[in-house]
């Protein structure tokens, strides 16, 4: 019934959703600002200011102050937002690219792919995962690509099991059995008959799980077992908070770099919901307008407002 | 139900030896060994050095010291802290109190608060009740633990100066009750929060389901009051559901907190992990990853158990979670 009443495919019922359509319209603004600004300001982030010298308070020169060495911090949340940004996508396309074939694996070869694959998933999901993070970082070494693959390889587990559940119902449906009765290949079937039909909720997952890759590089950064300092990080600049003068007194060091990983999470939730629902023409919104009315309409409760109306 | 149980334990062999293989795996592949560690510190000689290897079993081959490991660890011999050379089993016993103390806390106030909030949020979609239980599932989704905890630290123990910020009773007291409270206030409220989006997100979602339910049709029908309604049916019917959620998150906590007693200063087992973690004591690691991932995966198991025994459709469905 929403289909109809969403109107149009998939993109034209993301586009009515004001807070997703925001929310994507704030990280586009976010990526661009992240990769333009650098060479268009000139921004230098490993550039000691001699002259300002140390946590200089905020001015025309340096906009967020300098840092314990002299650096434009400016300069480095923008850099910053760059790794952070890049360890969340690339992270969250490596769980995809793993947990989507493991799980369509799994779902549709059934027996011992799926017994093989799940109790692995069971293996990976009993470790509580900023444990395995920081252990594993602290293991490989914590260089930017080490840690996205770290985050990206122990995020596939989530999107497994998802694609998986949806494929155990997609193998059962006739027309696969269709396909295979014409004598179609498990990968054909897999790739032109499953994939499409299970791929949707995937869209949402991705977006969460961009973010939640985020919030881990922001956390191990700033327990200080994640990206080091010559590099930026939003995780890492938050980590000057944990000096009690900082903290306390000089709030432009740390508060700038938080409301970024807040802001950029948000948004990605946003979009994410935006994505669920415009993916799943049967989903019910959680608090959207009028559209959710469809389903309370039979309870009495609807009812009797129904009736108190007229 | 036997034959559930007998389907259910098998696949308990392989996950256990994937967990505990994992887990060795890490130290092996760890660089440097406890006697390079001595070594590079000067405190032994090189043929000395040999001889701890020899003595620790550390030439022997992978599979040798993997069974070794294991038989240990069947007889909760952990090893020894490369560092302090304590057991590692004692060091967990001693920070396993204050682990639970915090997220036990934390989790209690979670659960507290979600249950009401979720079924208020269900009861009257778009009210006030609804609205805030989505701005309580953002701030637990998206801002991460070390934030809340610094803005929580901020306001009451920098500004308004009510609580303390760190460790968990004051140095040099007694160690009061009321001292430990007091100590304890922040960090159970960011376990809390961050914990609370999950929980009222899904009893939320198990309420709306029961709602739109035929025998809560029936109980409007039958002429029965708000309240009746909310409280003997709704309530009732989603309770199940509602409990296995609360369940099956409360694994995720058991070592989820290393940031929030890091940042704290909480002596529990987040914290122990971590200074090992710093200082390459690799044994301690693999001790505290080890027993963290077997808890874990222990509750796990006997949550499936105890809801099979209480749901026929489990048990005979094929298990595919």
């Amino acid at each position: 019934m929403r289909a109809r009443q969403g109107g149009g495919g998939p993109w034209a019922r993301f586009r009515k959703d004001r807070r997703a359509m925001a929310g994507l319209c704030f990280l586009a603004l976010e990526v661009l600002l992240v990769v333009l600004l650098p060479p268009l300001l000139g921004l230098e982030p490993n550039v000691t200011d001699r002259a300002a010298g140390f946590w200089a308070a905020p001015s025309r020169a340096h906009w967020l102050g300098t840092d314990d060495v002299g650096r434009d911090l400016f300069a480095r949340l923008i850099c910053g937002g760059r790794i952070s940004l890049l360890v969340g996508f690339a992270a969250a396309g490596i769980s995809v690219a793993l947990g989507v074939p493991l799980g369509l694996l799994a779902g549709y070869r059934r027996g011992g792919w799926e017994y093989g694959i799940m109790r692995c998933a069971d293996v990976f999901q009993s470790f509580p995962t900023t444990v395995l993070v920081l252990c594993l970082v602290a293991l490989v070494g914590s260089s930017v690509w080490n840690i996205i693959l770290v985050i990206g390889v122990l995020g596939w587990t989530s999107i497994a099991r998802l694609v998986y559940a949806n494929t155990l119902s997609v193998a059962e449906q006739e027309y696969i059995l269709a396909v295979k009765a014409l004598g179609g290949s498990t990968a054909t079937i897999l790739r032109r008959n499953v994939l499409p039909n299970v791929i949707s909720p995937v869209w949402a997952a991705l977006a969460q799980r961009v973010g939640r890759a985020i919030l881990s590089e922001s956390s191990l950064s700033f327990l200080g077992m994640g990206i080091r300092t010559p590099q930026a990080s939003w995780g890492n600049i938050v980590q000057y908070a944990t000096n009690v003068t900082v903290f306390a007194d000089r709030p432009w060091v740390w508060v700038p770099p938080s409301l970024c990983i807040v802001a950029t999470v948000f948004a990605l939730l946003f979009v994410g919901d935006g994505l669920r629902d415009a993916m799943d023409p049967k989903y019910i919104p959680a608090a959207g307008p009028e559209e959710d009315r469809a389903v309370y309409r039979d309870t009495p409760e609807e009812i009797r407002h129904i009736i108190r109306g007229r | 139900m036997i034959r559930y149980v007998r389907r259910r334990l098998l696949t308990v062999i392989p996950v256990f030896f994937g967990i505990t293989l994992f887990v060795f795996c890490f130290l092996s592949l760890a660089p440097g060994t406890i006697a390079d560690l001595m070594g590079e510190s000067g405190s032994i000689s090189y043929a000395d050095q040999a001889a701890l290897e020899e003595r620790l079993g550390l030439n022997d081959p992978l599979p040798v010291r993997y069974v070794e490991w294991l038989w240990d660890l069947f007889h909760g011999d952990l090893g020894e802290s490369w560092q302090t050379g304590r057991p590692v089993s004692e060091s967990i016993a001693q920070r396993v109190g204050p682990s639970l103390i915090l997220t036990g806390t934390g989790v209690a106030l979670a659960i507290l608060l979600a249950i009401p909030l979720g079924v208020l949020a269900a009861w009257r979609p778009r009210s006030a009740w609804d609205k805030l239980s989505s701005a309580c599932s953002m701030v637990s989704f998206g801002v991460p633990g070390f934030l809340l905890s610094l803005v929580l630290v901020y306001v009451f123990s920098l500004t308004l100066g009510l609580l303390p910020s760190s460790r968990m009773y004051t140095t040099g007291s007694s160690g009061s009750l009321w001292d430990l409270l007091r100590h304890l206030i922040l960090p159970a409220s960011v376990v809390c929060l961050s914990n609370l989006g999950e929980l009222v997100k899904q009893t939320r979602a198990a309420c709306l389901e029961t709602m739109g339910e035929d025998y809560i049709r029936t109980a409007w029908a039958k002429g029965l009051r708000g309240r009746a309604v909310l409280l003997r049916h709704v309530l009732r019917g989603s309770l199940i559901p509602i409990l296995t959620t609360v369940l099956t998150h409360i694994p995720h906590i058991i070592g989820g907190s290393v940031v929030v007693e890091r940042l704290f200063g909480w002596p529990g087992m987040g914290s122990l992990m971590f200074t090992a973690i710093l200082s390459r004591d690799y044994a301690l690691v693999m001790g505290v990853t080890v027993v963290i991932a077997l808890t874990v995966f222990a509750t796990n198991l006997l949550l499936d158990l105890v809801y099979g025994l209480a749901d026929p459709r489990v048990r005979q469905g094929r298990y595919g979670r």
